[in-house]
């Protein structure tokens, strides 16, 4: 079952079109990514899906209901995570989650069963009487995903998730994640990095200047868009741009950014010894694996993170 | 887990009919936390207004200022329904500027309740709802203290005062709640409305003396505040007669007016900026 469908979906803002033309299905279980750099129209895009936003232009469904005319039986089914957490302070951690669930028009005494339910999940069980403005980010970050469940939604929706987190704290909240899709929530994230994008997304869209660049599993992107492997040298900033143009026929495709060259290539030890042959020698090496940056460089010709 | 159309539209059905009561519960449950706060001022106030008036000020009043039908009447009958009715004008320019701000910008609660089945228009209504449950406890607590005083001609004309307490309170908040919906960012404008709005309100609306005491040229600001307006009923419950010429009636139509303007602006500025 198709959960939300858009069709050459568009949303202006006078002359600026913040999201122009894009096409996408989600289906019933799948974590959906949209992956790009900030100001690409991930978030207006969330926010059309999210019916809280009207479209310009396009067709767009969200569980089989137009959100121009179901905006509250679509929000009613959702869970919404959003960018900058809009927890109340003043309330303590279980209340926050009871107001919310209220919205729904969830009976009191059910949502405070379910706060509790959920503040296991959250693993936040012993600060259910904390005041909010007590807890750490990565906690209040895992208060805000609850507070998004206590309508046991049919999507949930998720932007940027875990910007601005340690990175212990990430790695607790997308094992929380990895557990609902385990149980079968679609989720529907965005995310400028390209390791959680990797982490969470079964699928994900590539998407610059409102627009999408490409689309597929994130190996499926990795194995179109770039070679199995990376060189990444250092030659000094200024003879990186050198260095690049030397090694140009080396390998399939050299990218050189201000600060390293890298070279793709199917075989990067063997690239490496190449480089020891011309008698070059870069500050430092290194040979890893293709990444979604790399798909991103190769799409745009710029990095995610500017 | 697949669902059918109706059963989507059943399960919007609550919020769609009580989603501003879910907001207003929210509201009060906020207002739980600074109770004492609320407590303090609601009696503290009017204590030290009317022991000021009444045993201070009111002393040195020899010369009536104003009639009832039946002569003149104390200076603490005439100045009490005004106090009562800018107890409810505080509590807007309370609740209506920094509260607005905060749903929108500091803790983006407003955003928050966005993302639920909850329309903007409700989030108003039940935030309205809440200010005015707190509106009335302030201008009723006052009203009643005000008796104990003998602020009111009528003791049972208490119940009036306050709701004319709270139109006027309301009539100045909901265009107020507007205005605050609209400031993205904060750059002193609330200092500015509180400086250059609620005080000369206070001082030039025939709160402490007849608003036709002053000259003509300063007697339309009495005519546009809501304070004047809230404080001529309240005068004509409390003892039977207002100092001005407007009959009730007009008062009541002048806040009415102000309240769903004020309304109607708040709705459309919340669905502007929520569902932009």
């Amino acid at each position: 079952m198709t959960v939300i469908s858009a069709r050459g979906l568009v949303k202006r803002y006078g002359d600026l079109a913040a999201v122009d033309g894009i096409d996408f299905e989600v289906p019933a279980g799948e974590s959906f990514g949209l992956l790009g750099p900030n100001g690409a129209g991930k978030s207006t895009t969330m926010r059309m899906v999210g019916a809280v936003s009207a479209r310009t232009a396009g067709d767009l469904t969200v569980l089989g209901l137009d959100p121009d005319t179901h905006g509250p039986e679509i929000r009613a089914q959702l869970g919404v995570v959003p960018q900058e957490d809009n927890l109340d302070l003043e309330l303590r951690a279980r209340d926050n989650l009871v107001v919310y669930g209220r919205y729904f028009g969830i009976s009191r005494a059910e949502c405070l069963r379910r706060a509790d339910e959920l503040l296991a999940f959250a693993q936040l069980e012993d600060k259910a009487t904390a005041k909010v403005d007590d807890l750490s980010g990565g906690m209040k970050r895992r208060l805000t995903i609850a507070r998004a469940l206590i309508n046991t939604p049919r999507v949930l929706m998720l932007d940027e998730p875990t910007t601005g987190l340690d990175p212990q704290a990430r790695h607790v909240l997308w094992d929380r994640l990895f557990r609902l899709k385990e149980r079968g929530t679609t989720l529907v994230l965005t995310t400028h990095y390209m390791d959680e994008a990797e982490q969470l997304c079964d699928r994900l869209i590539v998407v610059d200047h409102g627009r999408i660049m490409a689309e597929g599993s994130p190996a499926e992107l990795i194995r179109r868009y770039s070679t199995r492997e990376v060189v990444e040298l250092r030659f000094g900033t200024d003879r990186n741009a050198d260095a690049g143009a030397r090694l140009e026929s080396a390998a399939d495709r050299v990218e050189v950014l201000p600060d390293r060259v890298l070279l793709y290539t199917d075989d990067g030890e063997r690239l490496l010894e190449h480089v020891a042959r011309e008698g070059m020698r870069p500050t430092t090496s290194l040979v890893r694996r293709s990444s979604l940056e790399d798909v991103f460089l190769r799409l745009t010709g710029r990095s995610l993170i500017e | 887990m697949t669902a059918t159309r109706d059963e989507l539209v059943a399960a919007a059905r609550g919020p769609r009919r009580f989603g501003w009561w879910y907001i207003a519960e929210h509201q009060f449950r906020q207002m739980r936390r600074y109770l004492w706060v609320v407590v303090v001022n609601t009696i503290g106030s009017p204590l030290l207004y009317l022991l000021g008036i009444g045993f201070g000020l009111a002393s040195f009043m020899t010369r009536p200022i104003a009639d009832g039908p039946d002569g003149p009447v104390s200076y603490l009958l005439f100045v009490t329904p005004a106090l009562v009715a800018s107890a409810g004008v505080a509590v807007a320019s309370d609740e209506f500027q920094y509260s607005v701000m905060m749903g929108f910008k500091w803790r983006r609660l407003f955003w928050g309740m966005n993302d639920s089945p909850v329309e903007p228009p409700q989030i108003v209504t039940g935030f309205v709802l809440a200010v005015a449950g707190r509106m009335l406890f302030s201008t009723l607590a006052f009203a009643a203290i005000a008796v104990l005083f003998g602020g009111l001609g009528d003791p049972w004309s208490a119940f009036a005062v306050a709701g004319a307490g709270l139109l006027g309170g309301m009539a100045f908040g909901l265009p107020l709640l507007a205005y605050s919906a609209t400031i993205t960012e904060d750059k002193g404008q609330f200092a500015l409305v509180n400086r250059f709005v609620f005080t000369p309100m206070f001082l030039f609306s025939g709160t402490f003396y007849p608003l036709a005491t002053l000259p003509v040229w300063l007697q339309w600001i009495g005519w546009v505040s809501p304070l004047w307006h809230a404080s001529e009923i309240g005068r004509a419950a409390s003892y039977g007669r207002s100092p001005g010429s407007w009959p009730v009636g007009w008062h009541v139509v002048v806040l009415l007016t102000l309240c769903v303007a004020g309304w109607v602006a708040a709705r459309r500025v919340f669905v502007r900026r929520l569902r932009g």
